[in-house]
């Protein structure tokens, strides 16, 4: 893990350098103009600040408390820098498209810009100049810059204080610098989109140049020291962290893991410790913030998953083997007899006294044999728990029952076990609860064969999973589109309201992976066409009850001896914090087992594709009431608090998450050509850092993920805002709805890339960013044309401009305070703040920079592109759902581009056409959120075509014309991109509880 | 609780009272009733329990101030070695549970009362189907009474049906064997099939039959006698019958209840089932 870790962090940086170095050579002339540019800059950044501020106390008085002061300036600094960047790499065609105000941007922003780049290429620092590339792609980019960032600037910490003996006022030093470098590249990103929005102020860029040159040249100075220190970084970039794992007998596992491993290295240390081949059926599982059994995520990173709670984990049954005497081998067997145990002491599996008896029978004669009247007297089982209320009787019962099992052996006994727990009603079945459209309390039961709903105890429908069509969830809503009967015509829709928007989605991801599971053959494989639909697209991975079978059936080894736990571990560990776990489940495993996946995603036919959704969610409640005869129980709202776990998730979890969510991109790999193009679009940092951003977002859970989105989005559009008019803003936030419609489906494919892109950012090696590059180029240039026509596109969508960048604002405060804490050491906060920005920046400076220079910016990341445009998705959803929002309506406009691309786009896009450009998110707790999404397709003729999508979310509450507001973002979009055309809208208008989220 | 489906040891009976000619409750209209052959269909059918099934039949005492004591099956559910002591929807019935309590009780059954007196669940309306319960929401039987079922008998899944038209689910409906479900033809039948199809991860065959109470028969699986079904005579419904002797395998034993019927009497509404040697 380490050697790749170090290896990913080296592509970073390569692509990060490699763009950077093609901004210098156009900035170099510049930087004197910069400096002016940057007076004039300063009061945009002073105003930038305060937006900041704002935006940062509502959404996380932590962040902001780190650094949004200090954050701001520089972040201003930054993005003023990155549109001057953006403005020099943007081709000629792409400044013509782009239309006036992104000319006129780009005629302030190029001079600012050139000083940036002369800047950069003084401090050789690739970071600064790779941001700037990253901009382009937006918000969602600049939070993975941030996120990359702030783990670099982690690494680069660690890496001082172990590899080099210098001071530790440097170390401090550079992690300042690093800040300050990441809020220069959040600038350029911002930039960038300013310039395409519309050079808005030219006075203002100018201010923000002249910050920005002094940031530069304080981060020139940063880098150089971060330069000197990148190799030792390297090595020292592997932390290591000990995970405790409750295994199923009760017995603690501790394993050391590299901090940025993914969840499947721990799940293969465990299952390796416990010997074990038949895997499949289990699952680590962890508690999130709101004590939420969540399933820990095998393609992403531990980190960014657990975000801010301790690495301890369980070792559970994810599925439910329907008929155990297939499973291969005993050990296999023992172990589901081991959860089984704890389900049903914990009540979690209920049984009557009869099934009591002979369970608990069989668990004696498994592990302590055939009874015996000396040795087994009655007190010999009061240690075991064979039930929740454990009566005299039923351990008399046992005992009678176990001495008829006389010469039983273990497996046998166990074989037993599993026949009779098998045939309980509740085997298998995932409890969440929730309401129906009546607001009367039900369960939602998950299990092998599909949708079981319950009422009180009683089952009051059922959906198999051949009558389900499609599963979605939108906030705290939960969907399933029902195949219309034998009598029927239309299809229907029921809705359930679950407790909150990540009890919303942890059943939907448990209805992915369960359907997948056990209906399907293999897993289904993302594609690219999933790039065109909202929501999450997290898919079930892993293999196929009919896979594992078939691999079971090929295990040739001698049955591994195991030794059998007697059930008074058991018992013990059930009343440990086995038990703790349990009784956990039995309350929040309703909405707990769906967290494993944890992200958001159409999974196979049940994708949840907000769009669909929205159209028919009243509907869906009126379908509901034909669920009506539920309507009479009570409600038993079980809502989460959520709230708090934000803050704690914000609080602490940027960096950490950043990291994790660096990890976690590579695994999804999948999608990568998709991916890759839109990176390479992007421009290598930008990509790696969206990346990043994306699979922290992913990986973080909706709180987290709404953070960090909120974070890149107030980036990209705080920079813009202050200097730019709020068009551009909306459009970064386009961007990032966009992306996170796609989020899921690239999560999957480009998690791989984005690691990689992530962990090369925080090394900065200039020498491995540019290998990165030339890897990932052909894709990057491909996107960038497609990013640059997206996003001209996207602000023309977003017509929340004014309620956007407040939003944004608002969101690169809170990334900014979010940064700032993690690199408050460092001396100064505004560049910690710039820093954050900048990573939003740099995403959309990146884009600029592809689109100029596409194959060369693309090379190294077009896969972490891939990965932000996931983050951003699962930000988006996070975003919409832990943020409040009463009313959404969302705006999706498709636009088809033909952009011409250089023949590398073609080697990215070989595999296959669709290659997400940029996605950006610009979320805002009041305002609009516009995501945008860019789906580039590589046609063969070295063609690319490119869609864009944009979601724009009006929250806010009912005075809020927001009928006009859609009205003007739909105007503005098409005035904005008028050379492409608006194929779709869709509108959904939900109200939902702010309770629900939080 | 895993006992093989249809296999029973033992069979509760009560005798007729008289009062059931004049006071018992009725759905239809109120047409004579004659006791004398009522009583003479009560004897065929516990002699068929006993000398040709070989059960051990316990037979409780007629009461005259439960003139519907007699359909037994209303006040207990029998599943394993557990038996639900139904709290009836008539209430003019509910002092029935007595006599059966006690009788179960020497039975060796775990007894679970119901005694939340919101709760009203006749047997007629439980249909145990070996996997799973399903419950008939009707006038005798409510969601609450269904509730404590399903918390009875928690090993197994209990769905709700909602019954129209009907007196009890089992009116239209019972099982002919395992993963049997005997239906009526008519659209309320066909309906109830239809939910109970859909709410169950277990594919039932069905035997559909053109008289909906034709369908209400006695399936049990005994030792050294195979699939036993005691179903409605060919001068009741003859052409329900002619479905049932399709049954190849089945050793088919018509039981007359005609007279019973028209107090709402059905096969398996006058006796509750016992297997005493489930585990």
């Amino acid at each position: 893990m380490t050697t790749e870790v170090g290896s990913e962090t080296d592509v970073k940086k390569e692509p990060e350098k490699a763009p950077e170095v093609q901004h210098q050579t156009d900035p170099v002339q510049t930087d004197q103009p910069d400096k002016p540019a940057d007076s004039d800059a300063q009061p945009v950044a002073s105003a930038a600040q305060p937006e900041e501020s704002r935006s940062a106390e509502p959404e996380s008085p932590q962040e902001e408390s780190s650094s949004p002061d200090p954050s701001s300036p520089p972040a201003t600094g930054g993005q003023k820098k990155k549109e001057k960047g953006i403005s020099r790499f943007l081709p000629p065609w792409l400044k013509r498209q782009k239309s006036q105000s992104q000319d006129q941007a780009s005629e302030s922003a190029e001079q600012p810009q050139s000083p940036s780049l002369k800047e950069e290429e003084e401090e050789s620092e690739p970071k600064h100049q790779p941001d700037g590339a990253g901009a382009a792609p937006s918000s969602e980019k600049t939070e993975e810059v941030k996120e990359e960032k702030e783990e670099k600037e982690v690494k680069e910490e660690k890496e001082v204080k172990e590899e080099k003996e210098e001071s530790r006022p440097e170390e401090v030093k550079e992690e300042e610098n690093e800040k300050e470098e990441e809020k220069s590249v959040g600038s350029a990103d911002t930039q960038p989109v300013r310039e395409e929005k519309e050079a808005e102020s030219e006075v203002k860029e100018g201010e923000e140049k002249e910050r920005e040159e002094e940031k530069k040249e304080e981060e020139q100075v940063i880098q150089q020291e971060t330069s000197v220190l990148s190799p030792l970084r390297l090595n020292k970039k592997m932390k290591m962290v000990v995970c405790h794992v409750t295994l199923l007998d009760g017995s603690q596992f501790s394993c050391e893991v590299e901090k940025r491993a993914k969840g499947q290295y721990l799940f293969f240390e465990v299952c390796e410790h416990l010997n074990l081949i038949e895997k499949d059926y289990f699952g680590l599982s962890f508690k999130d913030n709101a004590e939420q059994r969540c399933w820990l995520d095998p393609t992403k990173e531990i980190k960014r998953q657990i975000r801010n709670s301790q690495w301890q984990f369980a070792f559970s049954v994810k599925f439910y083997p329907p008929d155990p005497s297939q499973l291969t081998e005993d050990i296999t067997r023992y172990l589901l007899c081991l959860q089984l145990r704890q389900d049903i002491a914990s009540g979690r599996l209920p049984c009557s006294f009869v099934t009591h008896a002979l369970l608990g029978s069989y668990s004696l004669q498994a592990e302590l044999g055939d009874h015996d009247p000396e040795e087994h007297r009655l007190d010999y089982i009061s240690d075991f728990q064979f039930a929740p209320n454990q009566t005299k009787e039923l351990e008399e019962k046992v005992v009678e029952l176990h001495k008829s099992h006389r010469g039983m052996t273990p497996a046998q006994a166990d074989a037993q076990f599993l026949e009779n727990a098998k045939k309980l009603s509740m085997y298998g079945v995932d409890l969440h609860h929730a309401k129906d459209s009546e607001a009367v309390d039900i369960m939602l039961g998950v299990c092998a064969n599909g949708l079981l709903i319950y009422k009180d105890r009683l089952r009051i429908n059922r959906f198999a999973w051949p009558k389900i069509l499609k599963i979605s969830y939108k906030r705290s809503n939960f969907y399933i589109k029902i195949r219309p009967g034998e009598a029927e015509q239309f299809e229907s829709t029921v809705g359930f309201k679950l407790p909150n928007h990540r009890a919303a989605k942890r059943v939907w991801k448990v209805c992915v992976e369960h359907h997948t599971f056990f209906r399907l053959m293999s897993p289904e494989n993302p594609t690219k066409s999933k790039f065109l639909t909202l929501g999450s697209k997290f898919r079930y991975s892993g293999r196929t009850q009919a896979q594992t079978r078939q691999a079971s059936s090929l295990i040739d080894r001698p049955a591994p001896y195991f030794q059998r736990t007697s059930s008074k571990r058991i018992s013990r560990s059930l009343d440990g914090a086995p038990m703790v776990n349990v009784s956990d489940y039995s309350h929040a495993v309703d909405s707990a087992l769906t967290a494993g996946a944890g992200e958001n995603g159409p999974a196979l036919e049940l994708n949840s594709d907000s769009k669909d959704l929205d159209k028919t969610q009243e509907d869906v409640l009126k379908h509901q009431a034909s669920i009506s005869e539920l309507k009479r129980s009570f409600m038993e709202a079980t809502p989460e608090p959520r709230p708090s776990q934000w803050d704690k998730r914000l609080t602490g979890s940027p960096a950490t998450t950043l990291r994790l969510q660096a990890q976690g991109v590579p695994q999804k790999s999948p999608p990568h050509p998709e991916t890759d193009s839109g990176d390479a679009s992007k421009s290598t940092e930008v990509k790696p850092e969206v990346n990043g951003q994306p699979e922290v977002v992913e990986v973080v859970e909706e709180t987290v993920v709404i953070e960090e989105v909120i974070k890149t989005k107030p980036k990209s559009p705080a920079p813009e805002t202050p200097v730019t008019v709020e068009t551009e803003v909306k459009e970064e936030r386009s961007l990032s709805s966009d992306s996170e419609s796609e989020e899921e489906a690239e999560y999957h494919a480009q998690t791989p890339s984005a690691s990689i892109s992530v962990q090369q950012i925080e090394e900065e090696p200039e020498e491995e960013q540019e290998a990165g590059l030339i890897q990932q180029a052909p894709p990057s240039v491909v996107e960038s044309q497609p990013i640059t026509e997206a996003e001209p596109a996207a602000p023309s969508a977003e017509e929340e401009q004014a309620t956007a960048q407040p939003e944004e604002e608002e969101c690169t405060d809170k990334d900014d305070a979010p940064n700032g804490h993690a690199h408050a050491a460092e001396a100064p906060p505004p560049l910690r703040a710039v820093e954050e920005e900048p990573p939003v920046v740099n995403g959309s400076v990146s884009r600029v920079e592809a689109e100029l220079l596409p194959q060369v910016i693309c090379c190294s990341e077009p896969p972490v592109v891939k990965t932000e445009m996931v983050t951003i998705s699962d930000t988006f959803a996070a975003q919409k759902t832990e943020i409040s929002t009463k009313e959404v309506p969302i705006v999706h406009t498709e636009t088809k581009t033909i952009t011409y691309e250089a023949a590398q786009l073609d080697g990215n896009g070989d595999g296959e056409p669709g290659v997400l450009m940029t996605a950006q998110t610009i979320t805002s707790e009041s305002l609009c959120t516009t995501t945008t999404t860019h789906i580039t397709k590589t046609l063969k003729g070295g063609l690319s075509e490119t869609r864009i999508e944009k979601r724009i979310v009006i929250t806010g509450d009912s005075d809020i014309d927001h009928d006009q507001a859609l009205a003007q973002a739909i105007k503005e979009a098409k005035e904005q991109h008028p050379d492409m055309s608006v194929t779709r809208v869709v509108v959904h208008k939900e109200t939902e509880l702010a309770e629900d989220e939080d | 609780m895993m006992s093989e489906f249809g296999r029973f040891t033992h069979a509760v009976v009560r005798a007729i009272p008289r009062s059931l000619a004049t006071e018992a409750l009725r759905t239809g209209s109120p047409e004579e009733l004659d006791l004398s052959r009522v009583q003479q269909e009560y004897e065929l059918y516990v002699s068929v329990l006993k000398q040709r099934l070989g059960l051990e039949v316990l037979e409780l005492p007629a009461d005259e101030a439960l003139p519907d004591c007699v359909f037994v099956e209303d006040a207990a559910v029998v599943c394993g070695d557990t038996a639900l002591i139904t709290r009836l929807g008539a209430e003019s019935r509910r002092n029935e549970t007595e006599a059966m309590k006690d009788a179960l009780t020497k039975l060796g059954l775990n007894i679970v009362e119901m005694t939340d007196e919101s709760a009203t669940l006749e047997g007629g309306d439980v249909l145990f189907t070996g996997r799973e319960f399903f419950v008939g929401l009707s006038k005798r039987t409510n969601q609450r009474g269904a509730e404590i079922l399903a918390d009875t008998f928690k090993d197994y899944a209990v769905s709700t049906v909602p019954v129209q038209d009907y007196l009890h689910l089992k009116c239209f409906c019972s099982m002919a064997g395992p993963d049997l479900i005997a239906i009526g033809s008519s659209e309320v039948a066909q309906k109830a099939l239809k939910i109970m199809q859909q709410m169950s991860d277990h594919k039932y065959d069905k035997l559909t039959v053109p008289d909906d109470l034709a369908a209400n028969c006695i399936y049990m699986n005994l030792p050294g006698k195979g699939d036993v079904l005691l179903h409605s005579t060919p001068e009741e419904f003859p052409e329900s019958v002619k479905v049932f002797e399709r049954l190849k395998d089945h050793m088919l034993i018509p039981v007359p209840n005609q007279e019973k019927a028209k107090v709402d009497g059905s096969l398996t509404c006058c006796s509750v089932l016992v297997c005493k040697n489930s585990v």
